[in-house]
């Protein structure tokens, strides 16, 4: 079971609380009603069925529907809206495989890189010396702009003719006139190279409260052992960072595969529909083309494509374990 | 370690330092230029002459009420966060505190929606939202996003490990439960509900892809998605564009600097991502 594992690598890192049960023994409810508890929970609930569990039951409805937006009839059609994503003669075919290929390009360049750069910024900002915190503010700053933000600066700065990096490049002698939005595969590096940018100090973060979780006597007996550098990196650290590593990959892929802003702000799509992803073709359809119901269908097959990824990556790492 | 081994340790960050921080500068400096002096070819660094133009351009403009957008997204945001402080905090209580019947299941489904990618509902949720009549209103911007499970759980975590002995001892009292929460637990568990309260307010302070679908009016829009029509408004007149984005990006990089240890201590206990 996914979750149970993501929720037991989450809690073994630093600031673990109790496990349950103790605590919540004790404080029972010894006064107040019966429905007290639903009373403290009714006003979440509220939400959490009318936008989170809704939802599903209404997407699930939807994508066996014709359901145009515009229109008043909404005839049933079974799996039609499925099938057609499957049918290479059908209408939909080749824009929904398109933004799937885009998607798994960017999520295969970019996850790599999301767990190595930060677990390498998290290794230069471990330990205790003199201005850490400030750096570990900086490489996280970019994290907290939004998405429209780095965006737009981004297309900027990638700017073939106006923007900085080619000045920079042209600066050192490198060729200063690459394509770096508008062509592939220079649009490629730059949606993964601005996401490792804005995001690697997020991850790096996390990585930091797992290497504080690492016994210090750990590293002690491997040195008493003479173990250099890489052995004690190879033999200690990682072993002990592998609940947290686990965490940073699958929560990385579902970020990478979600893809959004970016594409839409700094490639635009271009060349041609090249750079346009799976959410992005989901809210076109559903939203600008007024197709719910095959849009539904697209939310139903991506959300559980990412959950058998997810499921596939615990069983993967379980048993390189054992 | 050595001398040199630090040398190079300070080197190498302070260089990092350079790639993660020349970007947001650069972005500082273009909106502090003129539209021809951002046009020169090889541009300069500095703006010559310090110039007010992009600002007085998103300042006064009519068709991108640029203001309004940033009155709107501070409302949402404010409003949003509170709504998650208030229903997460209750919910959590419960959850923590309080036997009832369908406690273990209903925290274990709460928990399983954390795992359903938030793009996979947009469809049905926008159906929903016009069905209620919110679409194009602030409303539609503040409610739906609160339903989020992070909130539920990370302040539930955050109560179980809180000792429950001074509760007991409020109890004794004669204290009732909403006594309790609100007088012992929600003051225990202040650092906790600033993390929250500040991550929040982030989250929905940067959310894009939502609001640009479901708010159409120009004086409806958040920040975030009007910055996507003054791209389109201004093209390659970087000094507006970029004086919207820093425009966009002052308060939550003040509220980090602020709210730097919640922010951190937040996303180090619990991963938030997506």
């Amino acid at each position: 079971m996914p979750v149970a594992d993501v929720i037991e690598a989450g809690a073994a890192r630093r600031d673990a609380p109790p496990p349950a049960g103790r605590t919540t023994r004790r404080g029972g409810t010894r006064r107040g009603n019966a429905a007290t508890p639903y009373l403290f929970l009714a006003p979440y609930l509220l939400l959490f069925i009318g936008f989170g569990v809704l939802p599903i039951v209404f997407g699930l409805w939807l994508s066996v529907h014709q359901w145009d937006l515009q229109l008043p009839n909404r005839p049933f059609v079974g799996l039609d809206n499925y099938q057609a994503l499957f049918d290479s003669q059908s209408a939909d075919y080749a824009d929904w495989w398109s933004a799937v290929r885009a998607t798994a390009i960017f999520t295969v360049f970019s996850v790599p890189l999301l767990v190595v750069v930060p677990l390498g910024l998290a290794l230069l900002l471990n330990g205790a010396f003199p201005g850490r915190t400030f750096f570990r503010a900086v490489y996280f700053a970019p994290y907290v702009l939004g998405v429209a933000v780095i965006g737009l600066l981004w297309r900027f700065l990638l700017d073939a003719n106006l923007g900085l990096v080619n000045r920079m490049l042209g600066a050192v002698g490198l060729p200063a006139d690459t394509p770096w939005v508008t062509d592939v595969p220079w649009a490629w590096v730059s949606l993964v190279g601005v996401t490792v940018w804005w995001t690697s100090g997020f991850n790096a973060v996390i990585y930091l409260a797992g290497l504080q979780d690492i016994p210090a006597e750990l590293y002690e007996a491997a040195r008493v052992d003479g173990a250099n550098g890489w052995e004690r990196f190879r033999n200690v650290t990682l072993p002990g960072l592998r609940p947290v590593l686990l965490f940073v990959l699958t929560t990385t892929i579902l970020a990478s595969a979600n893809v959004f802003g970016q594409a839409f702000l700094i490639t635009q799509g271009a060349p041609g529909q090249q750079t346009r992803t799976v959410v992005w073709r989901i809210v076109d359809e559903g939203l600008r083309d007024n197709d719910a119901g095959k849009a539904a269908a697209m939310s139903i097959l991506f959300a559980l494509a990412l959950a058998v990824i997810s499921v596939v990556n615990f069983r993967l790492f379980r048993y390189r374990e054992d | 370690m050595t001398a040199l081994r630090r040398t190079g340790r300070y080197a190498l960050l302070v260089a990092l330092a350079l790639v993660f921080l020349t970007p947001l500068v650069w972005m500082l400096l273009t909106s502090l230029k003129t539209y021809g002096d951002a046009q020169k070819i090889p541009p300069s660094w500095l703006p010559n002459p310090f110039s007010t133009y992009g600002f007085d351009k998103i300042v006064h403009n009519d068709a991108n009420p640029v203001l309004r957008w940033f009155v709107n997204s501070m409302l949402a945001a404010a409003l949003h966060s509170l709504l998650v402080l208030a229903t997460a905090s209750m919910a959590a209580y419960a959850l923590a505190r309080l036997r009832f019947r369908g406690r273990s299941l209903g925290f274990a489904l709460i928990v399983g929606t954390l795992f359903i990618p938030p793009t996979s509902l947009i469809i049905p949720n926008f159906v929903i939202a016009d069905r209620l009549g919110w679409l194009d209103t602030l409303t539609v911007v503040i409610v739906p996003g609160a339903a989020s499970a992070f909130g539920v759980f990370f302040l539930r975590q955050f109560f179980l490990s809180i000792p429950a002995e001074l509760e007991e001892a409020a109890v004794l009292d004669g204290a009732n439960h909403w006594q309790v929460f609100t007088r012992v637990l929600l003051p225990l568990s202040k650092p906790a509900l600033a993390t929250l309260g500040v991550l929040s307010f982030l989250t929905n302070w940067n959310d894009f892809l939502w609001p640009i679908y479901v708010l159409f009016s120009p004086e409806r829009l958040t920040l975030p998605a009007g910055l996507g029509l003054l791209q389109g408004a201004y093209n390659t007149d970087y000094p507006v564009i970029m004086a919207g984005a820093v425009l966009a990006s002052v308060p939550v990089l003040i509220l980090f600097v602020l709210a730097q240890r919640h922010i951190i201590q937040g996303v180090s206990r619990s991963g938030l991502k997506g």
